[in-house]
């Protein structure tokens, strides 16, 4: 594929990588606050500053909950406003995750997932991400660390993009991606600026021409009218965020969608999933695949909003489908990836059996075979009637 | 500039807001507003202030307003500087702004704290006014951590085993001053002059300096709506609330009543404490006197001041 710009291949951590797309984003302010696992990009982010790598003003604050309040209180005055998380650092900023996106600032934050407490445990797991599902976030997943560097730089575009005003979580595995050496295509620091662009707020605080008060008491005759912009806002995401991956596959040949699909358009049975898993997935289906099993796979990028028509339409037609969520709502139905994919199916095709496997709590490996697994399970509710078991548990004691 | 000019000057905090009659937390906000000589970026935690200055669609700032949510003022200001900071390097504004963060004493002393101390620690230039109404108001007249000893608040009501707040009250401005940082003080506003004085001093320095400021509630106190002012100088001349300043670390009083009177002057004002005047309750009036003897002692030493 024709790229238009240069890249460097680099050897990086999934950490390292998303601290070099800060350092080339180069956001006006980031105030973040360390916790494993994603410690590494603001300790590296901090050696940026220190060396006069970044214009940036990089505030240390003393918690989570205050790191997302400081980036509202930048956003609101026009920065391009940056930080990091992970787990319970991601739960302590639960409150002002709201305030973000219903204030309508386009904060772009990578989220190492990493499972939440108790008991206490430091891997990966989507538990912190799933915890904020309905934060008003956008949501993007990355399956390794050239796509979280890629998803970091597309996100700046897709929060700023006016239809759209949302602060986006860029999600990579902890420890799996976080941690783990990869070869990584960068752009030069230049072709990020280009592709991003200057940030040209429509309001700031620090504008004393033109004052504005943010954060007003809106009550029953104001607050819901709020709230549907805020919705309407939701609407346009998916959009944006395919014309925003298209335009960087222009520039680097990697284009991006809502969702990727792996040897689907045949597939008899499939597996949904997010992450790093992903990459063990595809394994699994050419594994099967070279069996004679009809496998499939659907790699979703963006959680939320949840493009609910699109990934239906793309799972139309499916014997069986396993939807694979490394979090549970202990609402006893299920996961929350697998609740999104099965009421999207309803709506388009209700003969498609879908089917969950909560996996990987607390870091637990996945492997090729227990997906394998997964899919002659499907095989079989393929055949059955009715599927004797909708919600199951891989990979644990029991 | 004396008062009249100030009185003059056309106010930042506009009439028309929604504070109940008598509470001072307005004329708190307007006198600060006035010391200041910059366009400003006004920060204010959820509380009364907030919620009764900026009704959507309307708003009584003249400057730009940011409210975030009750606990973190002092962080999201801390966020707006950093953003004024970073602009100013990088050359896309030259103009000087004052930050300044309003919080009550629920914002302030209790669910705000960590959120003050870390700004004040990282050294964020603001003014930080804690307008201290004693309990939380905005809800209902909840008990804080600033709420005086023996006050009747709806969740530390006096009852028939328990007469009131157990506990004494936090002194915030000695916490705040022991971080070390330039200019903390006390005030009140039955002397508007020492506010505004206090504040010019509080704008002037290069990073955090901090306000705490008396401000009576009739409603959460049980007193006369045009009694606000003048309770508050009955807590100074009952030496309930000195009015002080620590500027580099140096202490100095700026009030001494000629007479100092008894704290029950300043108790007799307030429903909330009416409870402790039964007989029952005498010793606990003692108690309190006792508290307030030796707080205005510590303070008189910290200052220098010879008997």
């Amino acid at each position: 594929m024709s790229t238009e710009v240069e890249e460097k291949r680099v050897a990086k951590t999934g950490n390292e990588i998303v601290g070099e797309a800060m350092r080339q984003i180069n956001p006006d302010t980031v105030c973040a606050y360390p916790i494993t696992p994603q410690t590494d990009i603001v300790q590296n982010f901090s050696q940026y500053v220190a060396d006069g790598e970044v214009d940036t003003e990089f505030v240390t604050v003393e918690s989570e909950h205050s790191a997302m309040s400081a980036c509202v209180g930048a956003a609101a005055s026009g920065a391009r406003a940056m930080t990091a998380t992970a787990a319970n650092g991601l739960a302590l900023m639960w409150e002002v995750l709201y305030i973000a996106s219903s204030t309508r600032l386009p904060i772009v934050m990578p989220v190492v997932n990493r499972a939440l407490s108790a008991p206490i445990n430091i891997h990966c797991d989507h538990s912190d991400a799933m915890g904020a599902r309905d934060s008003g976030w956008i949501q993007l997943y990355g399956e390794n660390a050239q796509e979280v560097y890629d998803n970091t730089i597309q996100a700046v575009r897709i929060a700023e993009h006016e239809d759209v005003r949302l602060p986006v979580m860029v999600n990579l595995d902890g420890f799996i991606i976080s941690h783990a050496v990869e070869n990584v295509n960068m752009m030069s620091d230049e072709a990020v600026q280009n592709f991003i662009g200057e940030y040209e707020p429509e309001f700031s605080l620090l504008n004393s021409e033109d004052p504005v008060t943010v954060g007003p008491l809106a009550l029953q005759d104001f607050y819901f009218e709020f709230k549907k912009q805020q919705a309407d806002a939701a609407e346009n995401v998916a959009d944006v965020v395919q014309e925003v991956g298209r335009e960087y596959g222009e520039r680097t040949g990697r284009s991006y969608g809502l969702f990727e699909e792996y040897r689907l358009d045949d597939a008899e049975v499939a597996v949904v999933a997010l992450g790093s898993t992903t990459g063990t997935a595809r394994h699994s289906v050419d594994k099967l695949r070279s069996e004679g099993v009809k496998a499939g796979l659907l790699k979703l990028r963006l959680f939320r909003p949840f493009p609910a028509r699109e990934i239906a339409e793309a799972l139309s037609g499916l014997e069986a489908v396993g939807v694979l969520d490394r979090a549970d709502t202990f609402s006893t139905t299920g996961g929350p990836l697998f609740a999104d994919i099965k009421s999207a199916l309803y709506d388009v095709d209700p003969s498609v059996k879908p089917v969950n496997y909560i996996y990987g709590l607390g870091g637990r490996d996945i492997d090729e075979e227990e997906i394998a697994s997964v899919y002659r399970e499907l095989l079989e509710a393929a055949d059955a009637d009715r599927v004797e078991s909708p919600v199951n548990y891989i990979g644990v004691r029991e | 500039m004396n008062l009249k000019d100030y009185a003059r000057k056309e106010p930042r905090l506009s009439p028309g807001h929604r504070l109940c009659a008598g509470c001072a937390a307005s004329t708190v906000a307007r006198l600060i507003m006035s010391a200041s000589e910059n366009p400003a970026v006004v920060g204010c935690a959820t509380g009364c202030l907030e919620v009764s200055t900026t009704i959507y669609p309307y708003t009584s700032w003249k400057d730009s307003f940011i409210h975030n949510a009750f606990e973190n003022v002092a962080a999201t200001i801390s966020g707006v500087e950093a953003a004024y900071r970073s602009f100013r390097r990088q050359g896309k504004l030259d103009e000087d702004f004052d930050f300044i963060a309003f919080g009550g004493d629920g914002g302030t002393y209790d669910i705000g704290f960590q959120s003050l101390s870390g700004a004040i620690e990282r050294g964020h230039d603001m003014v930080y006014v804690c307008y201290d109404n004693g309990a939380y108001m905005n809800t209902g007249i909840q008990r804080s951590s600033a709420t005086p000893k023996g006050a009747s608040t709806t969740t530390s009501p006096a009852g028939n085993e328990i007469p009131g707040k157990e506990q004494k009250r936090k002194e915030i401005t000695d916490i705040v001053a022991a971080h070390g940082i330039e200019y903390a003080a006390q005030t009140a506003p039955w002397r508007p002059q020492d506010i505004i004085k206090k504040a010019e001093k509080a704008f002037a320095v290069q990073g955090p300096a901090f306000l705490n400021v008396l401000a009576p509630c009739p409603r959460g106190w049980r007193s006369e709506n045009d009694k606000s002012i003048e309770i508050s100088r009955v807590a100074a001349d009952t030496c309930f609330w000195p009015l002080f300043e620590v500027e580099e670390g140096e202490w100095k009083l700026n009030y001494q009543p000629r007479e100092k009177k008894p704290v029950t002057d300043w108790l007799e004002m307030q429903g909330r404490f009416d409870h402790l005047f039964q007989d029952e309750n005498e010793h606990l009036l003692e108690d309190i006197q006792e508290q307030v003897d030796e707080r205005w002692q510590m303070i008189k030493n910290r200052c220098g001041v010879e008997e």
